[in-house]
């Protein structure tokens, strides 16, 4: 074997500092987004949370003095309330519609490629592109409401957005078009990682499908399922755009989310202290989220 | 090829016989999965059936009614004269905007990560690992919280309110997920071809350029798929780091459809988001399974 073909490699110096310099240069970018941006950046909202910036920020603390005004201000409870409904209500029908569409398109359909380029592509849109199409698929006066009413139900009402009671159902039928495709995509990846001799095996038992599902695969599929779970509650806490393109809130305050308190406050009331408050309660909430799943993961690891 | 197994004599595939087409289950299983089918066709539908439109029948007939004189009038307006604020020259500045935004981003954003990754793959130094850590972390946090800390490094920098502070955000926040993902992909290239190089005198940028780029085709088309469609449908950041002069093509499409002066025109509007969407629809439609191991990748992460 020949050793290098150049005679001799230039000598590196013996500083450990400099030992593969070229890889320590190329890592900059890394260092400073991570430490700079992601752990600098929270650290400062987290301790000016903790002031009482207003227009500008400046260290004059108050101690709890924001959150408290946070917590009895009405517009934050009532994002707080919306994003937990929004949440649960969103979070069970995109698992459960998911895992119905993937396990319908694994049942060796004809046309599996058309079915799942439909359901996957509102996926690719952005937020305020389905929020705009939603918001006039529902309006009262040309939307569905209107034609329903002109097919013999002139009773019929359904105007979500106008009405403060049902104005999360309208922002949840957006939410699921839009997000439910991606998370069939991760069900059906994980229902086809399922061994064929497991439905065989079930088959010879005579197990019904549908029971089968339940008590065999469903069962088998539970990292799937938490990789789905944290995927979707991540998204949720980040709900902003569609809100805005739909209701900016309304009617009223009744679709308001904390993601949008957060950047009123910051950049339309200018009250920075409880705006950096609001934020640093989401990011209490992903951590109350994400701990126990890191912790999962990590011990699954380790087995 | 499915004619084939029902030929005389063909092999019959194991599994379950054969059924009829219209068997009960098959008639549930292609109709549930029709029913579903129109509730995410519906709105692509309506949408362009509606831009092709004008008022007066919008204002008489239903939504799902194919026009009676298909007319592009509402997609000129859109494009060349719908107003936001005092500017009435379209939706065009806003997606010129978006173009000059998207592609210094991607290019930058995909390089610094394919860059990143090569180093985390395969010229580890003493604490790259727990770095690389941190920057995975910063992937949970949400943007809410470090919004204003941006605002003040893009201040310092003399970027904010500029095309290129939103292409330096962007850059940022798509570190994680593709530095992830371009890390993954070159641990798995073999290691004897890394060895052989350096035997032959390759050094890190000569490895980087001339085996490890080549090599890795594929995941530079799924980060940049992600990138595309992201950079592209983000509306947050826009707004906030941004002039209106500078305005990214969502946040102009949410001023013109959302503005409260005037008579609403709903067929503008539908066109109007129509090509805020094609951009993202396109890259969709023409990657197609690169897509789904795109954000398949994307939701390993998390």
């Amino acid at each position: 074997m020949s050793r290098a073909r150049r005679g001799t490699a230039p000598v590196r110096p013996p500083i450990r500092l400099f030992r593969n310099l070229s890889s320590k240069i190329a890592a900059i970018p890394m260092v400073l987004v991570g430490l700079g941006v992601f752990v600098g950046g929270t650290i400062w909202t987290v301790v000016y949370s903790f002031t009482d910036s207003r227009l500008l920020p400046r260290l004059q603390f108050v101690g709890f003095e924001q959150y408290e005004r946070l917590w009895s201000t009405r517009r934050w409870l009532v994002s707080i309330e919306n994003l937990a409904i929004y949440g649960i209500v969103s979070l069970v029908f995109t698992m459960c519609l998911g895992f119905l569409l993937a396990a319908l398109l694994d049942r060796k359909i004809r046309f599996e490629d058309t079915f799942r380029t439909i359901f996957l592509y509102p996926f690719a849109l952005s937020f305020i592109v389905t929020g705009l199409v939603w918001q006039w698929l529902l309006n009262p006066d040309f939307g569905i409401q209107s034609v329903v009413r002109s097919m013999g139900f002139p009773n019929f009402n359904f105007d979500p957005l106008y009405n403060s009671d049902l104005v999360l159902i309208g922002l949840l039928i957006a939410g699921l078009w839009q997000g439910t495709g991606l998370i069939m995509v991760i069900m059906l990846a994980g229902l086809r990682s399922i061994d064929e001799d497991i439905w065989k095996a079930t088959r010879v038992d005579g197990i019904p499908i549908w029971k089968t599902y339940i008590i065999v695969i469903i069962p088998m599929m539970k990292p799937v399922f938490v990789t789905a779970l944290v995927l979707v509650t991540s998204g949720i806490v980040k709900l902003y755009d569609l809100v805005v393109a739909m209701t900016s809130g309304g009617p009223g305050i009744s679709s308001e989310v904390p993601a949008k308190y957060v950047y009123d406050t910051l950049f339309t009331r200018q009250n920075l202290g409880q705006g950096f408050a609001a934020s640093t309660m989401m990011l209490v909430t992903v951590a109350i989220i994400l701990i126990p799943w890191a912790y999962m993961q990590f011990r699954e690891k380790r087995q | 090829m499915t004619a084939a197994a029902n030929l005389p004599g063909a092999v019959t595939p194991r599994g379950t016989k054969p059924k009829t087409v219209f068997a009960p289950r098959n008639i549930m299983l292609y109709g549930t999965l029709l029913i579903f089918s129109m509730y995410y066709l519906l709105p692509l539908y309506v949408m362009i059936v509606t831009s092709l439109k004008d008022m007066a029948e919008i204002r008489m007939g239903n939504v799902f009614s194919p026009p009676v004189e298909i007319t592009f009038a509402p997609w000129v307006k859109a494009w060349a004269e719908a107003c936001t604020g005092i500017n009435c020259d379209g939706l065009s500045r806003g997606f010129w905007n978006s173009v000059r935004i998207l592609i210094p981003s991607l290019i930058i954003s995909v390089s610094i990560a394919a860059l990143t990754g090569y180093v985390l793959a395969c010229w580890r130094f003493k604490g790259s690992e727990i770095f690389f850590g941190i920057l995975l972390l910063g992937a949970f946090i949400p943007y809410q919280v470090l919004l204003y800390p941006l605002v003040i490094i893009l201040r310092e920098l003399g970027l904010f309110g500029s095309l290129w502070g939103l292409v330096l955000v962007h850059t940022i926040f798509a570190m994680p997920i593709n530095v992830l993902l371009f890390r993954n992909y070159f641990v798995a290239l073999p290691e004897e071809l890394f060895k052989a190089a350096r035997v032959d005198g390759a050094g890190f940028w000569g490895i980087f350029f001339r085996i490890v780029i080549p090599m890795s085709l594929p995941i530079f088309v799924v980060s940049g798929i992600i990138q595309v469609t992201g950079i592209w449908n983000d509306f947050l950041f826009g707004v906030v780091y941004t002039r209106p002069e500078n305005y990214p093509m969502t946040v102009q499409l949410n001023n013109i459809v959302n503005s409260v002066q005037g008579v609403q025109e709903y067929n503008v509007n539908m066109a109007a988001t129509l090509l805020t969407g094609l951009v993202p629809l396109v890259v969709y439609f023409f990657s197609g399974r690169l897509f789904v191991r795109g954000i398949a990748a994307g939701a390993v992460k998390g």
